[in-house]
């Protein structure tokens, strides 16, 4: 626990801008942007989440942070480190990994779990000889409760859980430092959802992982996440301690986001007032001048049309994007 | 409260906790098949599909087979020895007829096998010019589908993975070759060919195969790529999109091995059914080749070139023309049907 | 008379790979203006129960035995023209997917419209005029302008709005909602939860919602019903449920949901796999992963036991603690039942 709070950065963002151009007509394209203007740091050690709905971007970021997306603009810091060329590129992939959402498209269905879990090695060519490769995979499948004689089997003959913690090994296979988890658990039933919560919380202590947890159940990520992230609509719009954030949000789209969430308690839900948004999320090819959350927002004034507002420190270790932040409060 | 009674014998042991094993026993795993396995039992179950698969094996073997073992070769003229004049006994023989010359051997207690189907205007046993013009037919079915196969896996895997400009101009030849009308452009390139090459061919080591055929070969590999190379295209497109690909991305695997490791085999079973519908594609088309003259030389028969020489005594000898017509025609069918077969049971959308 | 009455139900799907059995003797009633939620996991049946209710299965799949009667008329084995004259009409469903449910060839006017020309004698103009009148309802804004829009021109919510719009042309006396908002982002969410209450007290029509939200449960629901692996575990009010749970499932599915703990205390799950429906034991199907599991569960499937007027459970664990309260007797004599005695 006392080690997250050494500010040692694993990983930092800086102004990270990701824009799409996305066809709109004949020989005309349009900037999606999905990332737009993103800072954040994670410390060694640490858990930070990342939530918000759909294109706010946080899946973008996810993959971006790995490279699977070029940054359009802004810097990616690892380790000490600027990722800038091939070179950076080839150690963080080895210092890195992700673990993705659906455990269906996840997994190559004509591989083995074996040949699955092994492939990050086979790329990296970190054993030379067969022998070692498969002492590693079978000590990878025992980091995730998997029994060792699954090795020869095929993906489709596991359940959801199980197949999700065959991408688990498959991410530490490089012994990494740095876990993107996109979703991990979202696709599963509830009861095993929980079963992978907790692998991830062990293998974090055991391994010392440091993870980015990005996931649209808040529930889950207040449970896992040491900080909590809010975006929407390519910006984070708040960033705090993870109990803070869920009791006491600042930003107008944290409140609604968190009130909205149904709690699986009747005598709660019954007493709790909502604050229900009127209208849809905007797209992001089209997204509204200064603040992106002011056509939604109960607060809004002409300021918001104006300019986006700074990302500031309102208290400790407490951002806040938002011009009005201190009234509402 | 009225004591209640149990619908069940039940005493009080029966409520102790269960042991682990009693729990594990009540689960039992599924047999664990194979994407393939389970294809093959669907497939199995398609009667028709076990059927046409069974009659093209038969038809393979027989036309492998029966060559070897049958005492006419297919261009052996039986009424020509050198230094002798012609025999015209053997020629234009019936069915089952014997020509005056086998007369007077069987006469003389000599053993003559039986022509089956006659023989034809040359003296040849016209069954194993048969059994044989089906052995050359399909193997230009069949290696012209491989050719066909790599060629346009290749340049679909490339285009499909690479995207963008390459993908863009290897599109627009695809389309160009695409509108051009196939049967136009296969009889003007074979034609060509047969002339350009015709001398080189015949003067080197390939001139065993035939130079129409080299030809033919050369024709399939320039025109008949494209429908390979769209489906693989398609193919690749979608399943670039699927996680695996992108975890497979993410610890840095380069564009040749995902295409190698999860591209390919993930669009196998598709290759594979367009494979088994092309083959009669291929076949077909060097039938009609053949026919027009512009498929393999002479002596070598096909069922086309069968069928063409038929033509001249089609009033007296109907069935010469019937025979290889049929035979393509069952060829065709069956590889047709089976193929239908294999998309049915391989095909996972239809899961 | 309950308005929808469900006894004995058993749906089965004929699959290359054997019977599935879906669902598998179950029984519930429905009250009218009542929110009836059902909650279960993925094989749990929740889906195919709704489906069989309108006989909208696949293929392969068949309403074995039971009886599914609304307001006293018999549906199984009523055949097409009834079930016709049912749908769309007295219940209605929406489903999980708004994209793939609207047809992205027609307007939304003339999908509303058709639901509405189909089943009632109104004209051309009283169809158009019912359907604005109903996408208003839905809280659409210029619903005329809508009319005219197709399917991909609206977004996520909006086609669920239209949707909802679409179920309640007819006024059915059902409403059954699949997983209506599991595709849709929590605020979104928030707002068709809402419109379904507010409508569902405005028009009085009892609502099926079937979700694995437990969350989304305590919101909406009056009644739940629990299953897993094709039968009902429990079935009782929403408070009860949440409460006063009597099944294992029950009690694992609510230690396991992340709740204020942080992640220094670990979270509770259901060890095990969800179970096989090709391979049902033969004893109570929960067994396998239940911690709590006695000999008596892994033999006989555990029979439905009332634990108060408003709460019905199958666990072995109630009669257990019945038999430990002295309220329930084993073996006893047969000359000795008493009035009520004889059942469960």
């Amino acid at each position: 626990m006392s080690s997250k709070n050494n500010n040692n950065p694993l990983v930092e963002v800086k102004d990270l801008k990701v824009y799409f151009d996305i066809n709109v007509g004949f020989l005309k394209t349009k900037p999606l942007k999905a990332v737009d203007g993103v800072s954040f740091s994670i410390n060694k050690g640490e858990t930070l989440g990342l939530v918000g709905e759909s294109g706010c971007g946080k899946t973008t970021v996810g993959r971006t942070l790995l490279h699977l997306y070029k940054p359009t603009d802004g810097e990616i810091w690892f380790d000490g480190r600027k990722i800038e060329n091939k070179e950076d590129l080839q150690i963080l992939r080895k210092k890195a990994a992700m673990v993705f959402q659906d455990p269906y498209s996840s997994l190559n269905p004509r591989m083995t779990v074996s040949d699955i879990i092994g492939e990050p090695l086979d790329v990296h060519r970190m054993y030379s000889n067969k022998q070692e490769r498969r002492e590693r995979i079978l000590e990878l499948m025992d980091y995730v409760g998997l029994n060792s004689e699954h090795a020869s089997r095929y993906a489709h003959e596991f359940s959801g859980g199980q197949r999700q913690r065959i991408g688990i090994a498959r991410a530490l296979a490089v012994n990494p430092d740095f876990i993107v988890c996109d979703e991990p658990v979202s696709a599963l039933d509830v009861s095993i959802q929980a079963q992978v919560i907790n692998m991830f919380v062990e293998l974090q202590e055991k391994l010392g992982l440091t993870y980015l947890f990005i996931a649209h159940d808040i529930l889950v990520v207040r449970h896992i996440s040491d900080r909590i992230a809010v975006m929407y609509l390519g910006k984070v719009v708040e960033l705090a301690d993870a109990k803070e954030i869920y009791d006491q949000p600042l930003h107008p789209y944290s409140k609604s986001l968190l009130s909205a969430v149904p709690i699986p308690d009747p005598e709660t839900a019954r007493k709790s007032k909502r604050i229900v948004l009127s209208g849809d999320i905007p797209s992001p090819l089209d997204t509204p001048s200064g603040c992106p959350f002011r056509t939604r927002c109960p607060y809004a004034i002409d300021k918001c049309a104006e300019s986006m507002p700074p990302f500031e420190e309102v208290s400790k270790g407490h951002y806040v994007a938002c011009h009005r932040v201190k009234e509402i409060n | 409260m009225s004591k209640k009674l149990l619908s069940l014998q039940l005493d009080l042991d029966d409520f102790i906790p269960a042991t682990d094993e009693e729990k594990k026993y009540m689960v039992q795993m599924r047999q664990s098949t194979t994407f393939f396995r389970d294809g093959v039992k669907r497939l199995l179950k398609n009667k028709v599909a076990t059927a046409s698969f069974i009659i093209i094996v038969l038809i393979t073997l027989l036309s492998i087979i029966l060559p070897m073992i049958w005492p006419y070769s297919y261009d052996a003229m039986l009424g020509v020895s050198p230094g002798k004049p012609v025999d015209a006994s053997y020629n234009n023989l019936r069915p089952f007829e014997y020509g005056a010359t086998e007369k007077k051997l069987i006469e003389q207690g000599e053993k003559v096998f039986p022509h089956i189907l006659g023989t034809d205007s040359s003296g040849r046993d016209y069954f194993i010019r048969v059994v044989y013009g089906t052995r050359i037919s399909l193997a230009v079915g069949f290696f012209a589908s491989i050719i066909v196969l790599v060629i346009g896996m290749t340049i679909g895997s490339i285009a499909g993975y690479a995207g963008g400009k390459v993908d863009l101009i290897i599109m627009r030849i695809v389309d160009i070759i695409y509108s051009l009308p196939d049967m136009l452009m296969v009889i003007l390139l074979a034609s060509v060919l047969r002339v350009a090459l015709g001398e080189q061919i015949d003067n080197s080591a390939l001139s065993k195969i035939g130079s129409n055929i080299i030809s033919l070969f050369i024709v399939f590999g320039v025109l008949y790529w494209v429908s390979m190379a769209r489906l693989i295209r398609g193919q690749i497109l979608s399943l670039r999109e699927q996680e695996y690909v992108l975890a497979a991305q993410s610890t840095g695997a380069k564009g040749s091995w995902i295409i190698r490791k999860h591209l390919i085999p993930n669009s196998i079973s598709v290759v594979i059914i367009s494979t088994a519908l092309q083959i009669p594609n291929a076949i077909f088309t060097e039938s009609y080749l053949s026919f027009l003259g512009l498929g393999v030389n002479a002596p070598m028969p096909s069922l086309g070139s069968l069928a063409s020489e038929a033509l001249n005594g089609l009033a007296s000898y109907p069935y010469r023309l019937v025979v290889p017509a049929v035979v393509i025609s069952l060829i065709v069918l069956s590889l047709n049907l089976f193929g239908d077969g294999l998309r049915d049971a391989f095909d996972p959308k239809l899961n | 008379m309950a308005l929808l009455e469900i006894k004995d139900l058993h749906v089965s799907f004929y699959t290359d790979a054997g019977e599935v059995k879906a669902v598998n003797g179950i029984s519930f009633d429905l009250e009218r203006g009542k929110v009836l939620g059902i909650v279960g996991e993925s094989g749990s049946g929740k889906s195919v129960t709704a489906y069989s209710v309108l006989q909208i299965l696949e293929n392969n799949g068949r309403i074995v035995s039971g009886s599914i009667r609304i307001d006293g008329q018999e549906l199984v084995g009523a055949g097409e023209k009834v079930m016709k004259t049912i749908r769309g009409n007295k219940i209605s469903i929406i489903f999980q997917d708004p994209m793939t449910s609207l047809n992205p060839t027609y307007t939304i006017g003339r999908q509303i419209m058709e639901a509405i020309l189909l089943h009632t004698d109104r004209t051309k103009e009283q169809a158009y005029e019912r359907a604005v009148e109903m996408l208003r309802l839905v809280n659409i804004n210029e619903p005329e302008k809508r009319m005219k829009q197709y399917p991909f021109e609206l977004s996520g919510g909006m086609r669920q709005r239209v949707m909802i719009a679409m179920a309640l042309a007819c006024e059915p006396d059902i409403l059954i909602a699949d997983e209506p908002t599991t595709a849709l982002d929590v605020t979104i969410q928030a707002q068709i939860l809402e419109l379904m209450k507010s409508l569902q007290e405005e028009l009085g029509m009892a609502i099926i919602l079937i979700t694995h939200d437990l969350g989304v449960v305590a919101q909406m629901c009056d009644e739940v019903i629990v299953m897993y692996a094709g039968s009902i575990c429990e079935q009782g009010t929403v408070d009860e449920i949440f409460y006063n749970p009597r099944h294992e499932y029950t009690k694992g599915l609510l230690n396991s949901i992340p709740t204020t703990a942080t992640k220094d205390q670990k979270l509770k799950p259901i060890s095990g796999t969800p179970i096989d429906l090709l391979n049902l034991p033969k004893g109570c199907p929960f067994a396998p992963r239940c911690e709590n599991a006695m000999k008596v569960c892994i033999n006989h499937p555990a029979e439905p036991m009332v634990i108060n007027e408003n709460h019905v459970a199958a666990c072995w664990m109630n009669v257990k603690k019945g038999i430990e309260d002295g309220n329930i007797v084993l073996n006893s004599k047969a000359d000795d039942i008493k009035e009520g005695g004889g059942q469960l």
